[in-house]
């Protein structure tokens, strides 16, 4: 019988962690095909943050390490730098990211080291229980702003993709999702040119994906996955947002 | 033989190379040597002063409190380390900047004009050169062929061509210790 | 080989690249700036990595990121950026991670003064770090020591696969002393096999990683380490004694103190003291039996601490002599040294 279907060589037999609905195994798959599909698992050392996603190293079958919270751009600037010729990626969450890990993703944005960050932007902190993250919407619930996110309260959420695109040293920064084919095919594609335009040297390389949680959100997996088109793609566009080849 | 040299002055006065000229002399003399400087905030223009030790035996301390000689090469240098000199030690003050005289009667005491000295020779670069002649004389601690020796050994390549300059402003630091 | 007079803070970056550290990420601060200096010049010279980076944090975690991969890193700061760095020392110990570390201690709490001090004792060999994890800590007090003492620095980490510090005053990276570059003999070393360079056919990824989310895994990782630690106890722990066989006051410091000490050490005996100087070359581990065995001897009336903090290393001196014998203590802290005459002064006293 022809195989039609097998799970991607980049990724290992154990079993995912992640709630039911949650995105992180659609975001994992992608990743993992497009290190098959470039032939690169056996050369690639992947950085996996604090957050829902900390048993990623558990998940790639390429070499990983497991950096402190917000610390996975650092980290992955040394591997990358006393190993050139090797592709590494960091996997990163909104807390992690775009709170603790502010300063370390921005300078390694702004040096243009030559990786991948992969920043999966699900409006929460999901593993600690749902707090506010700085990338929670104005007006959203969660467990430290149980009456809504205000302005006044809390300021206004990052949109990190946009910031980072405006450092010279960022070749390629895009904002896909994995809600339905279409933008799953999208967010393959985004994430395969990152790796590639690491691979070619142009600079540092960012896919947001934008992902649901179900549990912290308090929704069904199919309402969260409505929940995010209609409220967190509004403010967090879609689209390639900086791509130096294509100003060229 | 032990020397504690203390060498103070203002930041740009060359006081560290004159601590440094030092210790290179001594090394290759086969002498122990250490040299350690008081470092501060400012890049320029603040208090510079370093300590200086010359043995003939290992050294323990590379900072001390009385030094066996002081090299004032302003007048704050003078206030703050003459009352610390050893009885029986030597200051020897840079007197085109220091109007002053050394106060103490238990140490012997030196007047070297550095800067008019090394403006007459055209450089005033050349002010610590001459403190380092003034010194070796004084001391006797030092071999002036060895001194001479470093001298070339400082200045090679596009700068050879200052080693007479430094040669003579040595020279006439000597000159200056009767 | 000839003597060569170096610059503290650059004869140990110098030192660190004939070691074969072929990456360096550091953060300027005084008074160890030269160190990241000269590397940013010969570090790519001699076809390695250097980095300036954007804070002390990012810096620790790089030595986390290069070394985890297998590379010999390295970093330096001075006492306010290894309190930022504490996060990544308990990263490192936990996941395992080789790297060297230096300290050039400067005057504290917080940003105090950029003159030389000890106040980072505790830190170092406690650790400030969350975790119960050790690191061998070399105190060099001369020149010749430090860099000698970096080159073994990067095979000690190698070999126990954790961090190994360097811990010096200010005055040890800004004073001038002739050295001589030795040979230095290198350990065998266990292949890093662990490394995560890439699997290149290996059947199986390496992970760099410090969770163990199983309680019981972790415990049992804990006393896995703590074998290993013991290890570091038993092979590593030096010091010096000058003269204690039949001194009546002993002098304990480390570092530039134990310099000055020396001298005052010197200066006693000239006036018929006998005294004599036991200087830890480890602060961890730290040489308690020896010391412990010059307390028991009935020469010994005192001992004297000398440290340029406000008494850190006097912990581990009353651990070491049990109450055998008085324990004095003169320190300074916030960057003003013992002279060889205060010593001399305490050391007499109470002295027949």
């Amino acid at each position: 019988m022809a195989i039609v279907y097998q799970k991607s060589k980049g990724l290992t037999d154990t079993e995912l962690h992640y709630c039911p609905g949650c995105n992180h195994g659609i975001i994992h798959k992608l990743v993992a095909e497009t290190m098959e599909e470039l032939g690169i698992i056996d050369k690639t050392v992947g950085v996996c943050p604090v957050g829902c996603s900390v048993f990623a190293y558990n998940y790639f079958a390429c070499d990983m390490q497991e950096a402190a919270h917000g610390r996975a751009p650092a980290v992955a600037t040394a591997i990358k730098r006393t190993h050139p010729d090797m592709p590494v990626f960091t996997y990163q969450g909104d807390g992690d990211l775009t709170s603790i890990g502010a300063a370390e993703i921005v300078h390694a944005a702004a040096r243009g080291e030559k990786f991948t960050t992969i920043f999966v932007n699900n409006a929460t902190y999901g593993m600690t229980g749902g707090q506010m993250a700085p990338t929670t919407l104005i007006g959203q619930k969660t467990t430290t702003s149980p009456l809504g996110r205000t302005v006044e309260q809390a300021g206004y959420p990052i949109r990190e993709a946009e910031m980072l695109a405006t450092l010279d040293g960022a070749a390629y920064v895009a904002r896909v999702c994995v809600t339905d084919i279409p933008n799953l095919n999208k967010a393959k594609k985004a994430i395969k040119t990152a790796f590639q335009r690491q691979m070619d040297g142009d600079g540092f390389t960012f896919v947001e994906v934008l992902s649901t949680c179900p549990t912290n959100w308090g929704l069904s997996p199919v309402d969260a996955l409505k929940w995010l088109k209609d409220n967190m793609i509004p403010y967090y566009p879609l689209g390639v947002i900086k791509d130096t080849r294509a100003e060229g | 033989m032990k020397k504690q040299i203390t060498v103070s002055g203002f930041g740009g006065q060359g006081v560290l190379s004159i601590g440094k000229s030092l210790v290179e002399a001594g090394m290759s003399e086969g002498l122990e040597v250490t040299w350690a400087p008081s470092y501060g905030p400012e890049m320029r223009g603040g208090t510079a002063n370093c300590s200086v030790v010359i043995s003939d035996q290992p050294i323990g301390s590379p900072v001390f409190t009385h030094p066996s000689e002081l090299i004032a090469m302003n007048l704050p240098a003078l206030e703050k380390f003459e009352p610390n000199v050893e009885a029986g030690g030597m200051i020897i003050v840079n007197s085109s900047v220091v109007d002053e005289k050394v106060e103490r009667t238990d140490v012997k005491a030196y007047y070297v004009p550095c800067v008019d000295i090394a403006t007459e020779l055209g450089n005033t670069k050349v002010a610590n050169m001459v403190m380092l002649g003034a010194y070796v004389k004084a001391t006797g601690a030092l071999k002036v062929e060895t001194v001479q020796e470093m001298i070339k050994g400082m200045f090679t390549g596009r700068k050879a061509k200052l080693v007479p300059l430094n040669m003579e402003a040595f020279q006439k630091g000597m000159d200056c210790i009767n | 080989m000839a003597k060569e007079l170096w610059k503290g803070n650059e004869a140990i970056a110098e030192a660190a690249i004939r070691a074969g550290c072929t990456a360096y990420f550091g953060y300027p601060i005084t008074p160890q700036s030269e160190i990241p200096e000269y590397m940013s010049l010969h570090m790519p010279q001699s076809g390695g990595v250097f980095l300036q980076t954007e804070s002390e944090v990012s810096t620790i975690n790089m030595l986390y990121g290069a070394g985890g991969s297998g590379v010999r890193v390295m970093t330096t700061t001075s006492s306010p950026g290894f309190a930022l760095m504490q996060e990544g020392m308990g990263y490192l110990a936990g996941a395992q991670v080789p790297c060297v570390i230096c300290n050039c201690m400067r005057g504290g709490p917080g940003l105090g003064t950029i003159q030389p001090a000890q106040g980072d004792y505790f830190e170092a060999t406690r650790g400030g770090g969350n975790g119960d994890y050790e690191n061998v800590v070399l105190a060099p007090s001369n020149m010749q020591e430090a860099v000698d003492m970096v080159q073994e620095a990067f095979d000690i980490a190698d070999q126990y696969r954790n961090p190994c510090l360097l811990l010096i005053d200010g005055l040890i990276g800004q004073m001038m002393e002739p050295i001589e570059w030795h040979e230095v003999k290198h350990r065998d070393l266990p292949p890093k096999d662990w490394a995560t360079d890439g699997r290149n056919g290996r059947d199986h990824h390496n992970i760099i990683n410090s969770l163990y989310i199983d309680p019981v895994e972790c415990n049992n990782f804990n006393t896995e380490l703590q074998k290993k630690f013991k290890l570091m106890e038993e092979n590593e722990c030096r010091w010096e004694e000058t003269d204690c066989d039949d001194a009546e006051v002993v002098l304990v410091a480390y570092g530039t103190p134990a310099r000055i000490s020396l001298s005052a050490m010197e200066a006693l005996r000239e006036h018929g003291v006998k005294a004599g100087l036991f200087r830890p070359k480890t602060v961890w581990p730290y040489p308690y039996e020896a010391l412990r065995k010059i307390s028991k001897q009935d020469s010994v009336k005192k001992f004297l601490v000398v440290e340029m903090s406000e008494g850190q290393m006097i912990q581990d001196v009353e651990l070491a002599v049990q109450g055998r014998k008085p324990i004095e203590f003169l320190g300074h802290a916030g960057g003003v040294m013992p002279t060889v005459e205060e010593i001399a002064e305490m050391a007499m006293k109470g002295l027949k």
